[in-house]
């Protein structure tokens, strides 16, 4: 019984990840961000749907998250970083982002809505990339990988301010941004 | 409930919504969205069918077990939901190649799933590379304010923006 339990208790996580998942799916698809058109046409600069989505889902969730954290309902995971892995990792994964023309997470919504060129291509090259990486990690790790070490600081940290002092002006700052997009009739 | 069926909805709809949803993954499950690390237990469990348990050992796999997490069940769960709206909204259709890439390269499937697949290696390379993807950065990480992954984000537009007015500009205009 105590083993049962033990099973049990351990499923309760990965069902809420597929209850979040698919809630997330289906928000991508509704929004577009599963199709190659639209994300190729946000790299073209000719389409700013997934820059739209990503910055409204920045201001909702930047400014719920910290009030619950001021609130101590959530804790804070920020990733650890250096120039090294940010920088040149970011550069390939753009590459990979517009020879592609899906992410890791928009991938698997194209695959849901259908699209072959991502489940049959796309899906197999990044779990042979993510492979690739694990194969080169070690040899990386203490090089290359540690150049311009920062740690899992955050913005406020970084700037030795209260939270607020840099979320209030960046969410103004992304609304103006998005408010000249759409007068702008991006 | 109209709006469930709608082929489209606003960006700023969109993005509200998955901001909240990180809000209730956060509470919930104390976790940030993020999709890359699933492509890399993926890759491990693939390799330990191939040669065993050894691939517990290597390094990288021992920061990301080579199992089924929470996830990998976030991943799973983007097919069906983006499957459901599809659906629902009679936008699910199988395509291999997509009109922008016709477009500018033409209709040979097995060239569009070579670059595809190419692409993808790069993609998932720089993803581990860079510790996080365009959801678990891009999204997950600057809202939280992570110095990483405000540049991560950043640089993923820049090197893709530089990749793909290369790619439609210039390789597109010879072909």
């Amino acid at each position: 019984m105590k083993e049962y339990n033990k099973v049990k208790k351990d499923k309760k996580p990965l069902i809420a990840g597929l209850i979040f998942g698919i809630i997330f799916g289906f928000l991508l698809q509704k929004g577009g961000a599963t199709k190659y058109d639209v994300i190729i046409g946000q790299l073209l600069l000719e389409d700013f749907t997934v820059l739209k989505i990503m910055l409204s889902a920045v201001v909702v969730g930047m400014t719920g998250i910290y009030f619950m954290k001021s609130m101590g309902w959530v804790e804070l995971y920020p990733k650890p970083g250096s120039a090294g892995m940010n920088i040149i990792g970011g550069l390939i994964f753009g590459a990979g982002f517009a020879i592609l023309g899906y992410c890791p997470g928009t991938i698997a919504g194209a695959v849901g809505n259908g699209y072959l060129d991502a489940a049959v291509g796309g899906l197999i090259g990044i779990i042979i990339g993510a492979g690739l990486y694990a194969a080169v990690f070690s040899e990386i790790k203490d090089g290359i990988l540690k150049k311009g070490d920062f740690g899992n600081i955050t913005l406020p940290e970084l700037l030795k301010v209260n939270h607020w002092v840099v979320i209030i002006p960046l969410c103004a700052a992304i609304v103006l941004f998005l408010y000249w997009l759409e007068t702008a009739g991006l | 409930m109209g709006w469930l069926t709608e082929a489209v909805w606003s960006p700023y709809a969109v993005g509200a919504g998955i901001g909240i949803l990180s809000w209730f993954t956060f509470l919930i499950s104390k976790k940030p969205i993020g999709c890359s690390t699933a492509f890399a237990r993926t890759s491990g469990m693939l390799e330990k069918i191939f040669r065993g348990g050894k691939v517990e050992k290597k390094e990288y796999y021992k920061q990301f077990k080579p199992e089924i997490d929470w996830e990998w069940m976030l991943v799973l769960g983007i097919i069906v939901g983006a499957f459901v709206s599809a659906v629902i909204s009679g936008d699910f259709e199988l395509v291999w190649i997509p009109s922008k890439w016709s477009s500018a390269f033409g209709t040979n499937v097995v060239f569009r799933v070579f670059i595809a697949l190419a692409g993808g290696i790069f993609l998932g390379f720089g993803a581990r590379w860079s510790g996080g993807c365009t959801s678990g950065h891009g999204i997950s990480g600057t809202l939280q304010l992570a110095v990483s992954s405000w540049i991560s984000a950043i640089f993923f537009f820049i090197g893709g923006i530089i990749t793909a007015f290369f790619m439609f500009y210039i390789i597109g205009m010879w072909g």
